[in-house]
């Protein structure tokens, strides 16, 4: 029988999956890697998976599925029957209505789709029914194999009390804490009293940091005990709570697990994911820049015998909260894929999915711990469909009007689910795609991921990469000085888009002036018309007024072929490009340096938007003479925000707190928008009057849209 | 020796007239320095008499410059607006302006108007021809700093002289109108000077693209000017057009209302439909109309321009694949597709805000200027109704008067039913779509994205009225009515209603049926929507049809 090999230097597999086609059979030579997955289709697995969720997990498994010569069945809502990850699979089953409590958690509808298309095992990516020991339950009865730990591994690790005791058990670092359910605010408090604070409220059955909230003195225990519990029933239908020490600046570094059914455990190293805003991650690298070898070492030991402690199978990740002192402590242990394992695959070469089909239908682990490299450092971005500029990020909504991923460049991998067209909606997820840049160096990677940030088109809704772009450039980060507080240490007064330096204003300044002068001339060329005046000789040179931050520029431009020369307070700047004027990536060489920069976009009126440094900015060029008349133009004066709250982000109403005729304090409650399962509080920016209220509980609201008029 | 003296001095008021000028080198440069150089090879032989000619000339050239004076102008600039002159700068290319009619002053001699202080050269308007992106166009520009703009007959023989001349060469006409209104002194002189324009702009039409910006008051019989264009802007917050002002609609029927709520832009782009965009001052106005003026063949004797174009004709759109939501009572932007498909992503929208159940406007396709013309199914599910169908109705005719092909996007439910769409006159006001999509001669490509349903079916520029290319997305339905009406009429009375409207939707609710009768010529992907419409309109550019000879057609007005 054919086997065949794959790279098992993993950089090669996993960044040709981007473009090569599955169904080819490829022979990679495996004399460079340190070892080799060699498969055999002798061993066989399943002949049909079906991938109970949707997005760039579902369409990540897919890939491995069709590697391995798996047929696949997809389930999707009915907003979701013309996603990619549909159009991926062979087979697919509408599961029912657009929230997911209707579709992608409707086990019922699920079980029968597995039923009608005769799959043989599912895999249940991350979130939905991934920790779902019920659903776990049901296949096991109907003779369904689950991708994924055994139903008691799940009931063990998903409840973070019982987990804590079993890896107290297992001579596992735990945080101090109260092992048991709070009933209410008062108790929570009491508790929170005896730990002392600072102490982490979170949800039991939880993860992925929904339900969660940090308390720092009786007040705000309360409060997040009232915001948890209803965040936990709403995203789990479990409202349990617990309460623990949190602990001040810590990074929050995990170990990679895989076991199979034999007892079996090895530890793929660890990722740092540190990089989080309200509990969710935002970067991830792996290797961390923090660990010795010993420290690893030992996190990974104790993370393996956890995986031991419960019998565990499949994939899996031990959190752990590491201090200063490189101190760790056991948070919890995730019993599925996690969303950022594509960086534990780059580093160490293994299909962490392919490790877990072998491994549910049977086979026993090929490989041994030290056979387990670290190759090279892998940094992931989780691009988000978010507004970073509202507390680093509220979800956005709205179709993807143009979308480029930068997979053209070498050693970027992007794991998505959407394409151009795609909707982003309120009901999933907000992300649109995670973005890994691998190198054999982390400098290596970070230039990487500066240049595919760069190169990442996405248009039609606002989205996370200025943030990213700053975070990975930022001198903490790269000296790997980083905590989970690194964004609010960095940005304490919350994220405000990069800063641009004198010189880079005068670059943006140039490019803007000359993407004017390329468009006017442009709009000159009338092809085949002979009634075009031909006295007129074209211009050579523009003097612009170039508006940008409030600085206003005199430029003065000249145009020959595809450069322009631009004299900017006497300082000349050569500014060249093809200008092609239809593609949003502009990339130009200023001064003999090269800049990725993106056009957004330009209208007649002289505003042009560009990307630069991954945040965009408005820059307005008038010539000479428009600039000088337009100080006569009226200013509009812009509506006044402090009596009027609107919506930041498109959700729904939780509760409305206000009536008309109230008074509020500044800061007080008025009313709860949930959006992506997370509650946001929407609070008087002044004390006054309440004039009317536009919402209700249960309404759905976009963003901008108007809630409460104070007077 | 004196007559040396005095062409000195003359060499110097030159100089002097120059400075003034200040902003750009060479304002109103052409006409100035062929003075100059008249004075200085030929001062030696003028004599004195002559020289007070110069003298006066200068005198007037200068007075004709600073309009209404130093005053005026400060009191325009505080009120947020330009003046004529420096707004014909912002919108004509650099030093392109030729101006006519500088010495022309108004004959009025009633009320103490003969006085000398009352006689501005030039009057109340700058007249003139100038290039747009080197396009040749005509211009007129009100000064509302003398006589508040108000049109004198010789206001009116300036702006006549000009739209003259333009017919003669076939280059469109571009009004910015700031007046007050008729020049009272004048009485019915002021009235015959309306009616002259009118005319004019009547056997323009169709001739030469006319457009209007309004950029102040157009008030009273001067309304009907811009009306008779083919085109009107106006400038947010500082400009208002209305038949009779507020006091004297407050003295009628009173009615308390401001000028801004009856003739402001937002009342005429989204209440009346009179005005067909707005734009925020009057820079970003005339900006916008330089832009615009690029989509627009010079007369009716030009094909519509082709401009260089990066956006290669044949990519393809994949959004597109997925941008119909496969539940047909859904609704989904037009825009999308619109903004997907033409060159750039870049769309001049015309009447944005006015029956937006039905979206106009030009765009580009590869470089070639197209005219789009697509129900919107975000708005009232893009059915047609009376005001739909008359704003559709003008720009197909405006694109087949000036050579502009035509891109019809169709999804829609039919006309909209209801008492005040009957007693308003949908009939008649929706047949002037079906008219003008029937008249039409320029290419006509169609595009079924979905719903395709009844009368409106025809009207959308369907094949039965001379559509030359006529696609169907995988997605569409033609049919007389969506599934459950149907059934309802069909089966009237008969149990297993649900398993009828099964087959029915099976049966209609796709694309064959039109696709076997040769109703459309194609099924298409509409990812390759772009791909084809350039393919198609290179093939149609020599597209030749005319209608047969009549003096004019009779479209139910």
């Amino acid at each position: 029988m054919a086997s065949y090999t794959v790279s098992g230097a993993l950089q090669r597999v996993l960044f040709g999956l981007q473009r090569v086609s599955f169904k080819s059979r490829c022979h990679v030579n495996t004399t460079v890697s340190q070892y080799s997955t060699v498969y055999d289709s002798n061993e066989k697995t399943f002949d049909k998976i079906l991938i109970a969720n949707r997005g760039e997990i579902a369409c990540r498994v897919m890939k491995t599925c069709k590697k391995m010569g798996i047929k696949t069945v997809a389930v999707h809502s009915d907003v979701d029957s013309s996603a990619v990850h549909v159009k991926m699979a062979d087979e697919a089953v509408c599961v029912g209505p657009a929230p997911t409590n209707k579709s992608y958690l409707n086990m019922d509808a699920i079980m029968k789709a597995i039923k009608q298309t005769g799959a043989q095992a599912v895999h249940p990516g991350y979130g939905f029914l991934s920790e779902n020991k019920e659903f776990a339950r049901r296949l096991a009865a109907e003779g369904v194999t689950f991708i994924g730990p055994d139903t008691h591994a799940i009931q063990a690790m998903g409840d973070k009390i019982e987990s804590k005791l079993i890896a107290k058990k297992a001579k596992v670092n735990t945080i101090p804490g109260f092992d048991g359910v709070v009933k209410d605010a008062e108790e929570a408090v009491r508790i929170a009293g005896e730990i002392g604070y600072p102490v982490m409220i979170k949800a039991s059955a939880g993860g992925g940091g929904k339900g969660m909230r940090i308390a720092w003195n009786d007040e705000e225990t309360r409060e997040g005990f009232r915001f948890s519990s209803q965040e936990a029933a709403s995203s789990f239908g479990d409202d349990r709570l617990l309460i623990e020490k949190f602990i001040d600046n810590p990074r929050h570094i995990e170990i990679q697990v895989l076991a199979d059914k034999h007892g079996n455990a090895l530890w793929l190293n660890e990722r740092e994911c540190s990089i989080q805003r309200r509990n969710q991650k935002v970067v991830e690298e792996a290797p961390s820049t923090f660990l010795d070898p010993e420290t690893r070492q030992a996190m990974g030991e104790q993370a393996v015998s956890l995986a031991k402690a419960v019998q565990y199978s499949s994939a899996g990740t031990v959190e752990f909260l590491v201090d200063s002192r490189k101190n760790f402590y056991f948070l919890e242990m995730n019993t599925r894929l996690q969303v950022e394992h594509p960086i534990t695959e780059c580093i160490t070469g293994l299909d962490l999915v392919q490790e877990m089909i072998r491994v549910a239908s049977g086979y026993t682990l090929r490989h041994k711990q030290a056979d387990i490299p670290i190759n090279g450092w892998a940094i992931e971005s989780r691009v988000y469909a978010e507004d970073p500029y509202k507390s680093f990020g509220l979800p956005s909504i709205g179709r993807l009007s143009q979308y480029q991923e930068p997979v053209n460049l070498l050693q970027v991998r992007v794991d998505s689910g959407i394409q151009e067209g795609s909707d982003i909606s309120i009901y999933y997820d907000p992300m649109i795609s995670k973005l890994v840049t691998y190198g054999s160096t982390r400098a290596e990677a970070l230039q990487r991921m500066v240049e595919a940030l760069d190169s990442y088109v996405i248009q039609g809704v606002t989205h996370n990469i200025p943030l990213l772009r700053e975070v990975i450039t930022h001198p903490r980060f790269i000296s790997g000085d980083i905590s989970t507080k690194f964004l609010q240490e960095v940005y304490p007064e919350g994220f405000k888009g990069h800063q641009l330096s004198d010189s880079e204003r005068r670059e943006l300044v140039a490019t803007a002036a000359s993407v004017f002068v390329v468009a006017q001339i442009r709009s000159q060329r009338f092809l085949g018309n002979l009634r075009v005046s031909s006295s007129q000789q074209e211009r050579r040179r523009w003097e612009l007024s170039v508006e940008l931050e409030k600085g206003v520029h005199a430029v003065t431009v000249s145009h020959s072929g595809s450069a322009c020369t631009v004299d900017l307070d006497g300082k000349r700047m050569d500014v060249s490009s093809e200008w092609n004027l239809a593609s949003a990536l502009l990339p130009v060489t200023i001064n003999g340096t090269q800049r990725t920069v993106q056009c957004l976009s330009r209208n007649a009126a002289g505003e042009i938007e560009l990307q630069y440094f991954g945040t965009s900015y408005k820059v307005r060029v008038l010539s000479k003479l428009a600039a000088v008349l337009s100080k006569h133009m009226p200013e509009k004066v812009p509506e006044d925000t402090s009596s009027i709250l609107r919506s930041p982000m498109p959700g729904s109403v939780v509760a409305v707190s206000v009536m008309p005729g109230d008074t509020v304090a500044e800061g007080q409650e008025i009313c709860v928008i949930e959006a992506m399962k997370m509650q946001n509080s929407m609070t008087a920016s002044k004390t006054a009057k309440v004039k009317s209220v536009h919402c209700k509980a249960g309404d759905t609201v976009g963003e901008g849209d108007l809630l409460v008029e104070l007077e | 020796m004196a007559a040396f003296t005095v062409a000195r001095s003359g060499g110097r008021f030159l100089r002097g007239l120059y400075a003034f000028k200040g902003l750009g080198t060479g304002r109103y440069g052409p006409a100035v320095s062929a003075v100059r150089s008249v004075t200085q090879q030929q001062m030696r032989s003028y004599c004195a008499g002559h020289l007070s000619v110069q003298e006066r000339i200068e005198k007037k050239r200068r007075a004709a410059l600073v309009g209404g004076g130093q005053k005026r102008i400060d009191a325009q600039h505080q009120r947020g607006k330009l003046t004529a002159r420096e707004r014909i700068e912002l919108l004509l290319d650099p030093d392109s302006f030729v101006e006519y009619d500088m010495f022309v002053e108004h004959r009025c001699s009633d009320f103490g108007m003969e006085a000398d202080h009352n006689k501005y050269p030039g009057d109340s308007v700058v007249t003139g021809q100038g290039r747009i992106n080197e396009r040749l166009v005509y211009v007129f520009s009100q000064d509302f700093t003398v006589f508040g703009g108000s049109l004198s007959g010789a206001h009116a023989q300036k702006i006549c002289k000009i739209m003259d001349q333009a017919m003669l060469v076939g280059a469109p006409v571009i009004g910015l109108n700031d007046s007050g209104g008729a020049r009272i002194q004048e009485g019915v002189e002021s009235l015959a000077g309306y009616a002259d324009i009118f005319l004019r702009n009547v056997t323009a039409s169709g001739v030469i693209p006319q457009i209007s910006l309004i950029m102040g008051p157009c008030a009273g019989g001067a309304v009907y000017s811009p009306a008779l264009t083919d085109f009107t802007f106006m400038v947010k917050d500082t400009s208002y057009l209305f038949i009779t002002g507020p006091d004297v609609v407050k003295s009628v029927t009173n009615e308390d209302v401001t000028q801004e709520e009856l003739g402001g832009a937002k009342t005429h782009t989204a209440v009346s439909g009179v005005a067909h965009r707005a734009f925020e001052n009057d820079i970003d106005a005339l900006l916008n109309l330089r832009d615009f003026f690029n989509f627009l063949p010079l007369s009716n004797q030009d094909a519509a321009p082709v401009m260089e174009c990066h956006d290669p004709s044949d990519r393809l759109v994949p959004g597109l694949d997925t941008v119909v939501p496969l539940e047909s009572t859904k609704a989904y932007d037009m825009l999308d597709i619109i903004h997907g498909i033409v060159d750039e992503r870049e769309f001049f929208e015309i009447m944005p805000s006015y029956a937006k159940n039905i979206v106009v406007g030009f765009a580009r396709m590869n470089g070639r200027t197209v005219g789009i013309v697509g129900n919107q199914p975000k708005v009232a599910s893009g059915c047609l109704d009376i005001n739909s169908s008359v704003k559709g109705a003008r720009f197909v005719r405006f694109c087949d008067a000036f050579n502009i092909p035509i891109i019809t996007f169709v999804d829609v439910p039919g006309f909209l039913p209801g008492t005040a769409q009957e007693y308003g006159g949908i009939i008649r006001h929706g047949a002037k779509l079906l008219f003008a999509f029937a008249e039409a001669t320029v290419p006509k490509i169609t595009i079924i994205t979905r719903k395709a349903y009844g009368g409106a079916y025809d009207v959308m520029s369907s094949k039965h009225l001379r559509g030359d290319v006529n696609y169907a997305w995988p997605s569409a339905e033609v049919a007389v009515m969506g599934a459950k009406g149907a059934v309802q009429i069909i089966f009237r009375g008969k149990e297993n209603q649900a398993e009828a409207e099964a087959e029915y939707v099976e049966k209609f609710a796709n694309p064959f049926p039109a696709a076997v009768r040769g109703f459309v010529d194609d099924i298409i992907r509409p990812s390759a929507t772009r791909k084809r419409i350039c393919r198609d309109l290179e093939v149609l550019a020599s597209k030749k049809q005319t209608n047969p000879w009549k003096k004019h057609a009779n479209i139910p007005l």
